[in-house]
Formats: structure tokens, sequence, C-alpha cells
């Protein structure tokens, strides 16, 4: 009955199919973004005892279409002496390289865009090109509070990238390889007890601590400032130029999370197969054992608590003052890997079970 | 073969208006985006010869740490451009000279024997650069690996060491000072009489 869609399927070319199911995933990409806007507006609305957005459509849920809408038709003000081509460019440069990251992302075992062998270091030089869209649009829009703003996100940036950067290599000595789909693998064993946030605890709280900088998120969002130097360098840009800029922020949100479960927490792994006590015949039941066992569901589960977290820490941490960032970065973050990734190599020396045997 | 060759010139073409565009644009900012493009583009193009490993570590280090900086620099400064092209005209002929002669000794030492250049051969499918390297690095080459490593380490320290004055007029706060203090270092309370 269905030979001609399976017969029309087979027959399509292979960059037409990969062409479209790209397009497919950033169409979802862009609705999660969408919605994890009207996530944090609602997570921290509830935080401080109020509603959040709930106007438009039931509980609100328009309300990312209607924002979308908005921005669409609002004009883009060009502002006196601005870089005209730079002004342009640099909210598509903080766009893209949050979207081309997640070419090698694996949602459970094989399902990934781009299988290749060194995809840690991919995504790690993805996310350090976001910092250009930043820049630029600080030195483009020709403001000095955009400038501002620009340079706070450069250093910042720069310097929680080599906390992350040491953080990643304590990855890739424990699980011996580059690949995504191979460190989530080379994660599996018993149960969530065998997951690298384990062993690799100080790694693991450096990681996402540096995320959260790296997406300039709160408490370390003084490259917005918007206290002292009003918006940061987004403070010229209206319509959708903000828009995009808003977008790469919580793709970008999203990825950090992903990233996070996919290094420290086992990606796509199940924790309840191998669990001492856990009655085994459940992972066979018809519908309930594919709940329970390993797949995609884990992954965007255990995603979705590390963007809640993202928006509990907005809700919850005053912000940083500049200075004790830096020094956050490079006098705690910093040494703490250094000293980690010293203990992993002794304990990698001795085969220390379970995770290193 | 033949979409590779069109990637191939398309990045090529690219590299060389960058390059060219790099070190003629007024604008020091655009020139420092420029030389991001170039180096973008080299990595493109290391991709097509296989060496993804390479290519990621060219875009992570260079693009993603050393060029942030620089335009971290370069947007503060106030550099007058006038001044700077003043000599454009006097100094052109030497700045020709030096760079046929660095053109006509590059084209000699490539074509030479010692590095006996070849067409790249596509390599098999299991082929990882990156295995290939770091078996590389960690076996054949490791002393001159460690001890680059120590080089620049040294270096590093040096550069701070350098740059570390100790400033006796800036007020300066002390963190573990802050975090330390007690509520009877700051409040006194007094009994007063009621009138």
């Amino acid at each position: 009955m269905f030979d001609w869609l399976t017969n029309f399927y087979t027959s399509i070319p292979p960059v037409v199919l990969m062409t479209a199911y790209m397009f497919a995933f950033i169409l979802v990409l862009f609705v999660c973004v969408a919605y994890v806007t009207l996530a944090e507006r609602k997570v921290i609305g509830f935080m401080q005892v109020r509603m959040g957005p709930n106007r438009v459509g039931p509980w609100g849920f328009g309300q990312p279409i209607a924002d979308a809408l908005k921005l669409m038709f609002k004009e883009m003000i060009l502002p006196t002496d601005a870089d005209r081509f730079l002004f342009r460019l640099a909210p598509l440069l903080t766009m893209i390289p949050a979207l081309a990251a997640w070419a090698v992302i694996p949602f459970a075992e094989g399902w990934n865009f781009a299988d290749i062998n060194a995809g840690l270091l991919y995504i790690l030089a993805m996310t350090s090109l976001g910092v250009y869209g930043v820049i630029v649009a600080g030195w483009a829009s020709n403001s000095k509070y955009a400038l501002l703003g620009a340079l706070r996100a450069a250093a910042q940036i720069v310097a929680y990238e080599i906390a992350m950067g040491f953080a990643l290599v304590g990855v890739l000595m424990a699980s011996g390889s580059l690949n995504l789909s191979d460190i989530v693998m080379a994660q599996q064993g018993k149960f969530f007890w065998n997951w690298y946030w384990v062993p690799l605890l100080p790694l693991f709280l450096t990681f996402f601590i540096a995320g959260v900088a790296e997406t300039n998120r709160a408490p370390f969002d003084v490259v917005e400032g918007e206290s002292e130097i009003v918006a940061g360098f987004h403070v010229e840009y209206s319509g959708m130029g903000f828009a995009l800029f808003f977008l790469a922020e919580y793709a970008n949100i999203i990825l950090i999370s992903a990233l996070t479960v996919l290094l420290f927490l086992g990606g796509w792994l199940s924790p309840f197969e191998g669990l001492p006590l856990f009655p085994a015949y459940l992972l066979h039941l018809p519908y309930i054992g594919a709940a329970l066992s390993s797949g995609p569901h884990w992954f965007i589960a255990k995603t979705c608590f590390f963007i809640f977290c993202f928006l509990w820490f907005r809700a919850t941490f005053p912000r940083f003052r500049y200075d004790q960032i830096m020094r956050l970065g490079w006098k705690a973050l910093l040494p703490v890997t250094l000293i980690w990734i010293f203990v992993e190599g002794i304990l990698l020396y001795i085969h220390f079970p379970p995770w290193f045997d | 073969m033949l979409v590779q060759s069109a990637v191939f010139y398309f990045f090529a073409t690219t590299l060389v208006i960058a390059a060219l565009a790099m070190i003629t644009v007024r604008n020091p900012v655009h020139a420092a985006l420029f030389l991001v493009l170039v180096f973008f583009t080299s990595a493109a193009i290391w991709l097509l010869l296989e060496a993804e490993f390479l290519a990621i570590v060219l875009v992570l280090v260079y693009v993603g740490a050393v060029m942030v900086l620089f335009l971290f620099v370069v947007m503060m400064l106030d550099i007058n451009i006038a001044k700077i092209r003043a000599g454009y005209a006097k100094y052109l002929p030497i700045g020709v000279l030096v760079s046929v002669m660095m053109v006509v000794e590059m084209i000699v030492v490539l074509n030479g024997p010692a590095f006996n250049l070849q067409k790249p051969q596509p390599k098999p499918n299991d082929y990882s650069n990156t295995q290939e390297l770091g078996e590389l690095l960690f076996t054949e080459y490791v002393y001159p690996f460690e001890i680059a490593g120590v080089i620049l380490l040294v270096a590093i320290i040096a550069a701070i060491i350098l740059t570390m004055r100790k400033r006796t007029d800036g007020k300066r706060q002390n963190p573990s000072k802050q975090i330390n203090v007690n509520k009877r270092d700051r409040v006194r309370l007094v009994s007063l009489d009621k009138d």
C-alpha cells in the first residue's frame, strides 16, 4: 500500500533529502527557541508569584508568535555614522554559528547530520565564533554603550572559553574520543552512576557555569547590563536585527544544555538500564518499556532540565560585578579544571573502578 | 570531482580576494575582519584536504581567540589613517621588491626536492586525521612536542611577569577580605540616653 511512498523516498537524491532534513530541523529548532522565550517568562513569572504572559491564546501559548510578528513588522533603524554593512551583518554572525553547531549533535545513536571524528572540537570552534557577532555589533553601532558591551563580551567569552576547553579535555581523556556519539557510548554501563558527571563532577560544574557565561546569561550578563550600559551591544538594534540576537541567545542556551547532557549525563541513555533493584522485565513491556529504555526522549528530557536551570539562575542570582566575573573565571574555574585533569590522569592510570576500569 | 574543484576554486578565490582586501582597506577593523575571513577560508581548504583537525583548530585558535583579542585592541585604537599612508608611495618599490623576492623563493623552495609536492590523493574511508596527528605527535615527535609546550609555558609566564607591576597608588579591593567581613567590623551599636 505504501510501496509508492517508499519508492518515492528512495528515489530522492541524498543532497535534496539532507537539505530537506536540515530545513525541517531548523524549523523545529526555531519553534523550540520561540517557546523557550515563553517558558522563560512563565517560569520567572511563577517564581516571582506572577502569572507571566496569559493573554494571547490559551495560557499565553500564542505569545511567541505574536512577539515574532511584532518584531518582523518593526522598522530596522540605522544609527548615524553606523557601519551599514557590518551593522546588518552582525546579527547573522551570531545566528549562524549557533545553528551550525547543531550539525554534529546526536539525538540518539546515529541520529545526527554529520558524524565527524572531531565533533567536540567543531562545537568548541563554532561556539567561539559567536563572539564576533557581539563585537561587530558593538563596534558597528557607533555608540559608546554598545562598544562597552562588546569589550566586556570579548574579554568574558575568551576567559570562559579556556575553562570550558579544559573541562572538555577532561571528557575526552575519559572517553578517549572527540566524536560525540562515542563519548555518549563510552558512558554506557550500569546506570546513571556511570555517567561522567560523577567522576568528573568539578569539570561538569565548571562546564555548565562556563556555558552560562558563554551565552551571556544571568548572572553573567554584564554584556547587556541594562542598569549600567543600557542594553550593551544590541542597544541600537530594533526589529528583526534585535530578534535575531535573541534567537541566537536562546539557540545557544539549548545548545549548551544539550552539550552538557551529551558530555556528562549520558545523552540519550536511560538512567534505569542496569539500575540495581530495578525490575528488568519493565524494560520489555510494550509501551512503558520503550519509555524507560534509552532513546531520544531521554536526551530531550535531560536537555529541558538544563534549559530550566538557565531560567532558574536568572530568577535567582543577582548579576556579578565585572571584576568578580573575571576573578571567578581565571582564579576559580581554571585552577579547578587543571587540578581535576591531573587527578583524572592518576585515576585513569590506576584504572579506578567503576568508571575507568 | 567537479563539485570538489568548484568548492576549492570558490574558497581559493575568496581567500585571495580577502587577503588583498585585508591589506588595502583603510579601516583597521575591516582589515581585521578580512583577516578572519582569510583564516576561515583557509580552514575550509584544509577541510578539502581531509585535514579536519588542523582546520578546526585553526578556526578555534586563530579565529576564536587570537583575532578576537586583535579586534579588541584595534577597536580601541584611534588610528590616524592619513598619517600612516603618508609614506605609501615612497616605500612602494621596496615593498614590491621584497614581495617579488619572497614569491620567487617560495617557488624555488616548494618545487625543490625537500618538499616533494604531489597532488593529494583521496584517503581511505576510515582515515582519521585527528588520530594520525595524535599518533605522530605522541610517538615520533613527542620530545619536540613537549619542548615546544614548555617554551610556550615559559613565554606565558614571562608575559605575565612583564606586565605585573604592583601599583601602590591604585585603590583595589581584596575580595577575600570583603567576604570575611563581620557585622561587628562595620556596625557599632551605641546606646543613647532617652533625652
